[in-house]
């Protein structure tokens, strides 16, 4: 008989005065026994909904069903089967409008902690050196995979277990792509990251960092070195600015290098060798997770903090947990409000911010009611710092050394829904393709792709 | 065969600046004149940008300051030791085709990327003037492959020690008033010099290549930190550059960007100097 308890199992937190000083991770996980408590919250549905709700399709009732009987071995074995990277997204998938949006759970009370679920599976298999790596034996075909974060990583994997011989190219000197240099250590520990890339290791996935394919390699160059197939999962990395004047004064940051050098190069730790501008005050502007986890970064690093948003409440496009533990953390939110100018001193640093106060109009292409200045509203912010995360558009590195391969206006990889791209044999998913959105939508076209790179060569 | 990533030859050429031949043979075969590697001496360490000098058939040679904390870290590797990581080649290629007589200034350790420059130009068939300038004798570096890399090479020195008595600027402006006429100049060193080569220049209507070297983490487009302000737009210089028409560029803004991380540096600077003389001390 489930447990009929309305609320989820709670999952024990640092607290907000005591975290937003470290970066250790804000969320510690269930025990086992919370686990177990939890677990039996779920129905274990015949036709269960919030396996429609995944985009890679984890059988959750089964998984959930192992973690009752204590069987955590069990729940990773099942887990691990549709999700190559299940400590990642246990920790930041929009479980909210995925898998637990979808619980019958959630009529009458809160969903079944799906998403704590399954970081605990995978935390204690990551413990307890439990692998997933169950290695089919080779097929003798060769796939490159371009690019290491989610997309690539998932598809990888993917190909991996189907008996492919994978190469992985990553760019930076760590692999992960956002899992690393994006989402932030107190979100998501690196040591974790790292433990699943291993995982794929295992698996005899061979990762080969320090390669900007596009650059030292070209994709029609990995052809000629005998690969059957080409997984672009290259990711939208390119900062978007404001366009507006004074971005290029000293203190003015896009979130990508704030972000890359306090998580990839840990410039948190006191004794790095990266330097990171310290702020008194800071200014991000946008409302999405990475100007959430800028801010709470910047928070970290001593500063008071503003979210500075153009659209309400109810638009801001970041998760709410994200948003509930930025307030909690002491970040201001100043919404309805938008930068006009970033004003400097004699020396070209940051000294303050023009922005107009903003009101909704009539809702726009995105659905979404249209901000417009309100006449006569414009103040000046004093801060020295300003992270700019208003969106990434994927980097133009493959598409302009590859010919041949179909891009949109926006510069995303244009591909079919199996994530066939203009290129015979050339793959691609994730923000390469669809330009920036989540982890577990770019594991979720790592997987289709797989699944068609393994079509493709078998047919050829 | 040497391994991955292993200094395999090493140079003092001045008591600051040292040149070291690393092994890798995928980017010696991509890499052309004007193209950067980022290199990390320690699992620790920070992402150094730095243009490369040369490649032969395997070795990557790029030549380095020891001006901060990381290239002293860097410094304390010697042949036979690996760096940590070297990816590239990074940037476009500095543009050499249909160049038929072309001026390439170099500042300093600039000149280790003058160089390379000069030689595809030459090599291109261009007729090349090589102008180098040092602040005194003592510090010039690599001026037999600057000389076998041009037609015409001009030593400058700061105090007059050595070659013309003066900046590149002056000796540059000397030629131009004697009546040579250049396709292009290309200018690589401090920003202050890029700047009044530029400033020379402009009057002359003669095309002005500079290449910029600001503050930069990925090298591939991701960070926007080193961007710059070309004509009024923002261009990122790792993938955009690192090369820019001279004449287009804000080099104050570029100036004050450079200083963003002025004060971390001399704490980190002062403290490496510490750890070494606590190392020697005892």
């Amino acid at each position: 008989m489930a447990d009929m308890t309305p609320n989820k199992t709670k999952m024990p937190e640092q607290a907000p005065e005591v975290r937003n000083k470290n970066f250790f991770e804000v969320a510690k996980g269930y025990t086992p026994e919370l686990a177990v408590k939890e677990s039996n919250r779920c129905l274990g549905c015949r036709n269960p909904h919030c396996v429609e709700g995944c985009p890679v399709n984890v059988p959750i009732p089964d998984f959930i069903g192992h973690i009752q009987k204590g069987d955590f071995e069990g729940a990773y074995r099942v887990l691990s089967r549709a999700n190559a990277l299940p400590a990642v997204c246990g920790r930041v998938c929009p479980q909210e409008n995925q898998c637990e949006g979808k619980c019958v759970r959630g009529i009458k009370g809160e969903s079944v902690g799906i998403g704590n679920l399954e970081r605990f599976v995978a935390d204690w298999a990551l413990e307890h050196n439990v692998a997933n790596g169950e290695k089919a034996p080779a097929n003798g075909h060769r796939v490159a995979v371009v690019g290491s974060g989610p997309a690539g990583l998932t598809c990888a994997g993917e190909l991996a277990r189907m008996g492919y011989s994978v190469t992985v190219f990553e760019a930076f000197h760590v692999a992960g792509g956002v899992l690393s240099y994006g989402i932030p250590e107190f979100r998501l520990p690196k040591s974790i990251v790292q433990k699943e890339a291993a995982n794929l290791e295992r698996m005899g996935v061979d990762i080969r960092l320090n390669m900007v394919i596009g650059k030292v390699l070209s994709v029609d160059e990995l052809f000629e070195m005998g690969y059957e197939a080409v997984f672009i999962g290259s990711g939208a990395g390119l900062p978007q600015f404001m366009g507006i004047p004074g971005e290029s004064l000293v203190g003015v940051f896009s979130a990508n290098e704030y972000l890359t050098r306090i998580n990839l190069m840990k410039a948190y730790k006191p004794d790095s060798p990266t330097p990171v501008f310290v702020s008194q005050k800071a200014a991000v502007l946008g409302g999405g997770n990475v100007a959430m986890d800028a801010a709470r970064c910047a928070r970290r690093m001593g500063a008071d903090v503003h979210i500075v948003y153009r659209r309400g409440e109810a638009e801001l496009p970041a998760r709410a947990e994200e948003v509930h533990h930025a307030r909690e953390e002491g970040i201001q939110f100043d919404l309805l409000c938008n930068p006009t100018e970033i004003l400097g001193d004699e020396k070209g640093r940051v000294r303050a911010m023009r922005c107009v106060r903003m009101e909704l109009g009539e809702p726009d292409a995105s659905g979404r009611r249209r901000p417009v200045p309100i006449e006569g509203s414009e103040f000046e912010m004093e801060v020295d710092t300003v992270i700019v995360a208003i969106g990434t558009s994927p980097n133009p590195l493959i598409r302009s050394s590859t010919p041949g391969l179909e891009t949109n206006k926006r510069g995303c990889i244009v591909t079919s829904e199996t994530g066939a791209t203009s290129r015979e044999g050339v793959f691609c998913g994730g923000d390469a393709a669809t330009g920036a959105a989540t982890v577990i939508l770019a594991m979720g076209a790592g997987k289709t792709a797989a699944k068609s790179i393994d079509e493709y060569i078998r047919n050829k | 065969m040497p391994e991955k990533y292993e200094i395999v030859r090493k140079k003092v050429l001045t008591p600051d600046i040292s040149s070291i031949s690393v092994y890798e043979p995928l980017i010696a075969k991509k890499a052309r004149a004007g193209q950067f590697v980022i290199l990390r001496a320690s699992p620790d360490g920070e992402r150094i940008p730095l243009t490369v000098s040369s490649v032969s058939e395997e070795l990557v040679t790029v030549v380095y300051q020891k001006v901060g904390d990381s290239t002293m870290t860097l410094d304390e590797l010697n042949e036979g030791e690996c760096l940590t990581d070297l990816v590239g080649p990074l940037g476009v290629p500095t543009p050499v085709e249909g160049v038929k007589r072309a001026a390439v200034v170099g500042g300093g350790l600039g000149c280790a990327i003058a160089l390379p420059v000069a030689k595809a130009l030459h090599d291109a068939g261009a007729k090349v003037d090589l102008i180098g300038g040092f602040r005194t004798k003592d510090l010039v570096i690599l001026e037999d492959e600057m000389r076998a890399a041009c037609d015409t090479l001009y030593i400058c020195t700061d105090d007059g020690s050595y070659g013309y008595n003066g900046f590149t600027t002056g000796k540059l402006e000397e030629l131009l008033k004697a009546g040579e006429t250049y396709d292009r100049v290309y200018a690589i060193g401090p920003l202050v010099m890029m700047k009044f080569v530029c400033r020379l220049t402009k009057p002359y209507d003669l095309p002005t290549i500079v290449s910029m070297n600001p503050i930069m983490i990925d090298g591939t487009g991701m960070c926007g930190c080193c961007r710059v302000t070309v004509d009024g737009k923002v261009k990122f210089a790792c993938v955009d550059g690192p090369d820019f028409d001279g004449h287009r560029i804000d080099f104050d803004e570029t100036i004050a960007r450079a200083s963003t991380y002025k004060e971390f540096e001399q704490r980190r600077r002062a403290e490496h100097k510490c750890r070494l003389e606590g190392m020697t001390n005892g």
